[in-house]
């Protein structure tokens, strides 16, 4: 806590310094966009599949997302059976909240024929390996799978009795990409004594009593804000630690849409790395 | 305030050229790997005869003593043999003992009488004693503790009646696999760059600031809760780094090796060292320096 305070983490890191990242995307070869991200020793894959349905009847020309957080037993033997699910459903809950706005994905854009069809886009969040800071993990990997996701066009015919026909285009090629450039990470501030630390591992958070949770996007727009813990927050460190949480959520866009966009120039000649290595 | 993303890359497998000619001599084996067809010897631990065949269960060494063969694996539970010395953490409180999880695989066992009384006195225990054990010992304190014997199950028995083991105050817990650590004459190490560690046989590694001096009275059980410097901080975080890429890479680590890795590390930044090719240079560098000490 002393080190804290002197912004000397465990490990040597500042009090708003990342640990090493590593994203990959594209993994999942049988969905439409993926995504897989090593911050540390956590682990997160992320899947989107783009499917046809119904769009919800307030906004009938608007597609959706869905999410879904899976917590593996493998992550940590706390999750082994049923005991993922309290945190799994906890996470859902804040990505649908972070989500909520009509900024952050342009939802009119996964739109077919108002008020009938419309794209829905169901993310699938797998959690492999658990060491502290999910949330922040699991927005950049959404991030980089949005980034990812190829939606195939779609051509609309009507028949003679009026009847709709919707045919999805059969070249690979011929495919919408989102514009991933609104979409917000989250990061995640944990209070210790009394300064608050960025990117928390698994014994930091055993130390903290309550910590922060902000959704910024790269203009420095707040799309969510969250406590967590048992402990208190008095409202002027909230103050700090919301403007500190924008200053490092924005600067987490640049290299991560920099970097998105190198791993898609290499193309081809991009060796795959995958699980394994 | 730094961010650093960056594309996987397939991790490469560093071994050096000039400590190739003793890995002959090694017979390494995977679990199913048939370590010989002959039917006269008596198979030991890791292993069980498929069809006639002595097959490995584990992956590890062959070990041959005469007729017995059997397999050490390379990643294990600590199991405990007497005089080790171990870190440990107090996990329950019983009625004349402690328990003490070491990382092995039955809790290990610290009995009331196998401690030293706070003030150094020597007399039989008492009810009061027992009732006083919160006192000395509470759970989720750690200690450092030597093993006195071994129950006939594999529980490890533990005993603190030297000055030098006790309750341990603060500092950084390492965890590395315990068949890293090599058996040595002393695992208490005060490190020339300003901070001490204890090399734990069952894998967990206590990294302290030294102690300005020795407080003999208190018989091993005060702990100072002063903050520690900023200077003994860093050391102890570069420690830390460097045993973490050391046990990344498979070194054994005993007093030099964590030495050398210190030295090689300086010309880095703390937080970098935990990148993967910042930790193969300094490794690089450690295992050079390393044979170039044996040979």
């Amino acid at each position: 806590m002393h080190g804290v305070r002197d912004d000397l983490r465990l490990d040597g890191r500042g009090c708003e310094d990342y640990r090493h990242m590593e994203i990959e995307t594209d993994v999942v070869s049988n969905t439409d966009g993926s995504a897989k991200i090593s911050l540390g020793h956590t682990d997160v894959l992320v899947g989107i599949k783009a499917e046809i349905g119904k769009p919800k009847p307030m906004v009938p020309n608007e597609g959706y997302l869905e999410f879904f957080v899976d917590c593996s037993a493998n992550a940590t033997p706390e999750f082994e059976g049923r005991g993922g699910e309290e945190l799994g459903v906890e996470l859902s809950n804040t990505l649908y909240k972070v989500f909520n706005n009509r900024h952050s994905v342009d939802l009119r854009s996964l739109c077919i024929c108002p008020g009938e069809n419309c794209w829905v886009l169901y993310v699938d969040v797998l959690l492999l390996q658990c060491d502290g800071n999910l949330f922040d993990a699991i927005s950049i990997a959404i991030k980089a799978a949005l980034f990812n996701t190829r939606i195939p066009k779609v051509h609309i015919s009507e028949d003679e009795e009026g009847v709709k026909e919707i045919e999805l285009s059969d070249d690979p090629y011929d495919c919408m990409r989102l514009n991933v450039e609104n979409v917000p990470c989250i990061v995640t501030l944990c209070k210790i004594g009394q300064r608050y630390v960025v990117d928390a591992t698994l014994q930091e958070k055993a130390c903290s009593v309550a910590s922060l949770l902000i959704s910024v996007t790269h203009k420095g727009m707040v799309t969510c804000v969250r406590k967590m813990g048992g402990g208190s927050l008095d409202p002027e460190s909230i103050f700090e630690m919301t403007e500190a949480g924008k200053r490092v959520g924005k600067a987490l866009h640049a290299p991560l849409i920099e970097l998105l966009q190198k791993e898609e120039s290499l193309g081809k000649k991009r060796q795959k790395v995958g699980f394994l290595g | 305030m730094a961010v650093e993303m960056r594309l996987p890359a397939v991790h490469k497998h560093i071994s050096l050229a000039a400590s190739q000619s003793n890995r002959e001599d090694k017979h390494l084996v995977v679990p199913g790997d048939v370590i010989t067809s002959d039917t006269g010897f008596m198979r030991g631990h890791g292993t069980y005869m498929d069809e006639d065949r002595l097959t490995a269960s584990v992956a590890g060494e062959v070990e041959r003593v005469n007729k017995l063969i059997c397999v050490r694996p390379l990643k294990t539970r600590y199991n405990g043999e007497v005089g080790d010395v171990v870190v440990g953490r107090i996990t329950e409180v019983q009625q004349k003992r402690w328990k003490v999880e070491t990382n092995s695989r039955l809790d290990s066992v610290l009995l009331l009488s196998s401690v030293n009384l706070p003030g150094g006195e020597l007399r039989r225990r008492s009810a009061q004693d027992e009732l006083a054990m919160r006192d000395y010992l509470q759970e989720g304190d750690l200690i450092s503790a030597e093993v006195q014997s071994i129950f006939s199950d594999g529980a490890v028995s533990l005993h603190t009646r030297s000055l030098k083991y006790g309750k341990l105050g603060q500092g950084v817990l390492v965890l590395v696999s315990p068949s890293l650590v090599k058996r040595q004459k002393t695992h208490f190490h005060n490190l020339p760059c300003g901070a001490s560690m204890i090399l734990g046989n069952n894998g967990y590694l206590w990294l302290y600031p030294t102690p300005g001096q020795q407080d003999e009275e208190a018989g091993g059980y005060y702990t100072s809760m002063e903050p520690v410097s900023l200077s003994d901080r860093e050391v102890i975080s570069r420690l830390r780094n460097c045993l973490l890429a050391l046990s990344a890479h498979k070194v054994l680590l005993y007093d030099t090796s964590v030495l050398y890795c210190y030295e090689a590390s300086l010309a880095h930044q703390i937080k970098d060292i935990l990148k993967p090719e910042i930790m193969e240079e300094i490794i690089l560098e450690t295992r050079q320096r390393l044979v170039e000490l044996e040979g």
